[in-house]
């Protein structure tokens, strides 16, 4: 029993670092129907330059520079790769944009920082602390209470601010919220600042339990892609529950079957999910009227 | 008319030959040089790089070798196999090398180094441990191998291991983790080899993946399967999660593993977490020789740092480099035969950092190290130092 409670309160912990960084995916997707493929690369940037400023400041005046960084790096790949394809309404180009954008990311980040894996300054102590046999990061902890208190303000922005409002009506509709007078070309930038701000946010936040380096984006972005297939791309409650069934679908298989398939119960609820409903376990179907 | 463009051609001709035969004099000698300088196995490449530099710095320095320079032709194989394979044939076929130095990963040497092989230039493997590499290309199939190694074979390191944790430390319960590519899998083989020898079976073997970042299954397995000892064959990161993962879950046994402990990314990553890990080593940054000294305070002046981030492919690839060119030199040539043969019968002793080698190899016999050369090291403070 302590095992599985281990098993779980572990997956929960990965679960929960997948779910921060699909969470960016729904942003955009939500006013758009764009991703950014680069979400990955978008959470690897937050977390080298959080590294290089964290020795001077401390962890907790970090963030916000951080935030403000990804902001910044979420204009640039809505104006450099999104943007022109929607113009030319190009269905498929923002794909190979926004990939291409996540790889100049990877080796730009690759010459500033380096190859090699690096330690990131914990916060907390890193003793594990004991609740009923189980052992937790204090790390882990913050995670997933970071993870919940970045959702919730997001979505706190969306429904009181008027800017929010703007977000909500370009999603549901955007040519109405257009001729409401919503300039919805700058919602949409809005929305991949917003959605690399929060990779950025998710990449200072799990790099003290992962490692940090220009490698580190691409597993997990493309794990958080998966989770944001399987909870749904427009449920923000879809992605964690989709978190957290791959988290602990991935340690719990890893134990009881075998740790060299621990990736492939995630991956055949991929499937599944695709095939039965393709929306998501929490999403939507779009109902389409001509 | 006719008369004339001949005559042209005939001095095209011998111009031609005449600039080819003067350029063969002053050739440099064309050495390819390959291995993973980005990405987690960085640390070993990039210092077996700079060892092998370093080298062939000096070499030159002295006036090089048969009166020619040595030119290392430097290429990145990203620790990919594929890459591997598209970076070796660039070397044999368009820089047209002579030798080759260099693999890192065991997988990618399996699969790039036939390539040696097949064009008959020697290639010297200075950090790559899979026990088969030297065997690939075994009489009677192939009649003469072209494959060299200065480091330390996954048998080597394993029957060390095993006699650390099993023979020395009275372990009885081993629990292996190792990563799920050809290095890790090809290591645990003989590593449950070793462990059959003393007549023991692992009670967990446990796989992970690069870049995996939460190894709390594999270590309950080996926790709940009563292991008092866990021994790893990976690289630096993940052994790094396997140390932070079991103080996560408060259960602190010996780690033993193979060498790769004693990398810099696993030192820093892991912490005090790394403390008391062991591993064979064949080199030691410590300067308990003079040549040892000489060696790392030149490293240290040439590439300005104070820790090498993994000193035994520094070495490894520094002694590399001189065991080749002195085979070159006594070879008289760099026909590959006949500098493959000058390696199996080499006469010149060749005091190295890591040991003496006195006819490092014969023609049946390419590995350079033996078992009484390779010691045991112990990650203590963020260094490697002798473990007692």
């Amino acid at each position: 029993m302590e095992i599985l409670l281990q098993l779980t309160v572990s997956g929960i912990a990965l679960g929960m670092i997948y779910a921060v960084i699909a969470f960016g995916y729904q942003l955009t997707f939500a006013t758009s129907e764009t991703l950014n493929f680069g979400q990955g690369e978008a959470l690897m940037l937050g977390a080298l330059t959080g590294l290089s400023l964290v020795g001077h400041m401390g962890y907790w005046v970090m963030i916000p520079l951080v935030m403000i960084f990804g902001l910044a790096q979420g204009v640039v790949v809505e104006r450099l790769g999104v943007a022109p394809a929607m113009k030319t309404k190009s269905e498929f180009g923002w794909i190979m944009a926004t990939i291409a954008l996540g790889i100049i990311f990877k080796n730009t980040a690759e010459n500033i920082w380096g190859k090699d894996d690096l330690k990131f300054p914990s916060p907390l102590s890193e003793l594990p602390l004991k609740f009923l046999g189980v052992n937790v990061l204090p790390m882990e902890i913050l995670v997933v209470i970071g993870a919940i208190v970045m959702m919730l303000a997001v979505e706190l922005f969306s429904r009181k601010s008027i800017y929010g409002k703007a977000v909500v009506a370009t999603s549901n509709d955007r040519d109405a919220a257009g001729l409401m007078g919503i300039n919805t070309g700058m919602v949409i930038t809005f929305s991949y600042a917003l959605s690399s701000l929060t990779a950025a946010f998710a990449g200072v936040l799990v790099a003290p339990l992962t490692l940090t380096g220009a490698t580190m984006g691409t597993v997990l972005g493309l794990k958080a892609f998966s989770v944001a297939i399987i909870g749904g791309l427009n449920s923000g409650m879809g992605v964690i529950v989709g978190g957290l069934i791959l988290g602990i679908a991935e340690t719990t298989t890893g134990f009881y079957i075998s740790t060299g398939y621990k990736d492939v119960p995630g991956l055949v609820l991929l499937l599944l999910v695709l095939a039965i409903k393709p929306a998501g376990l929490f999403g939507r179907a779009a109902i389409k009227k001509v | 008319m006719k008369i004339r463009s001949r005559t042209i051609i005939a001095a095209m001709v011998a111009l031609a030959t005449c600039a080819a035969v003067s350029a063969f004099a002053a050739d440099p000698i064309k050495i390819g040089l390959s291995g993973p300088f980005t990405g987690g196995s960085s640390p070993m490449g990039v210092s077996m790089r700079d060892g092998v530099k370093l080298a062939a710095e000096e070499i030159n320095a002295k006036g090089g070798v048969l009166g020619r320079q040595i030119q290392l032709i430097e290429r990145d194989d990203q620790a990919d196999n594929t890459r591997g394979i598209q970076v070796t044939q660039e070397l044999i076929n368009k820089e047209k090398v002579v030798a080759g130095i260099g693999f890192i990963n065991s997988g990618v040497s399996l699969a790039a180094q036939r390539f040696y092989q097949e064009a008959k230039i020697p290639v010297m493997n200075n950090v790559a441990t899979a026990t088969i590499i030297t065997q690939q290309f075994k009489a009677p199939e192939f009649p003469d191998s072209y494959v060299f190694r200065t480091s330390a074979n996954d048998t080597l390191q394993t029957t060390m291991m095993v006699d650390v944790a099993v023979t020395q430390r009275k372990f009885t319960k081993v629990a292996i983790l190792a990563d799920s590519t050809n290095y890790g899998q090809l290591g645990r083989e003989d590593l449950e080899k070793a462990l059959a020898k003393k007549g023991l079976k692992a009670v967990a073997v446990e796989k992970y993946n690069i870049k995996d970042v939460d190894m709390t299954a594999q270590l309950l397995k080996a926790k709940q399967a009563g292991a008092q000892v866990v021994m790893t064959y990976g690289i630096g990161p993940e052994l790094a999660q396997i140390a932070n993962g079991m103080e996560k879950l408060g259960w602190k046994v010996p780690l033993v593993g193979s060498w790769t402990l004693s990398m810099a990314n696993f030192i820093d990553n892991a912490g005090k977490n790394g403390d008391g890990a062991v591993m064979p080593q064949t080199f030691i940054q410590d300067g308990n020789t003079p040549k040892r000294k000489a060696f790392i305070a030149a490293y240290q002046k040439a590439y300005k740092v104070d820790r090498i981030a993994s000193p035994v492919s520094a070495a490894q690839g520094y002694d590399s480099m001189y065991i080749l060119a002195a085979a070159i030199k006594q070879a008289g040539t760099t026909d590959g035969p006949k500098v493959r043969e000058a390696l199996e019968n080499l006469k010149d002793k060749y005091e190295g950092v890591v040991k003496t080698f006195d006819h490092p190899y014969t023609h049946d016999d390419h590995e350079a190290i033996k078992l009484s050369d390779v010691m045991l090291g112990m990650v203590q403070g963020g260094h490697v130092v002798h473990a007692k």
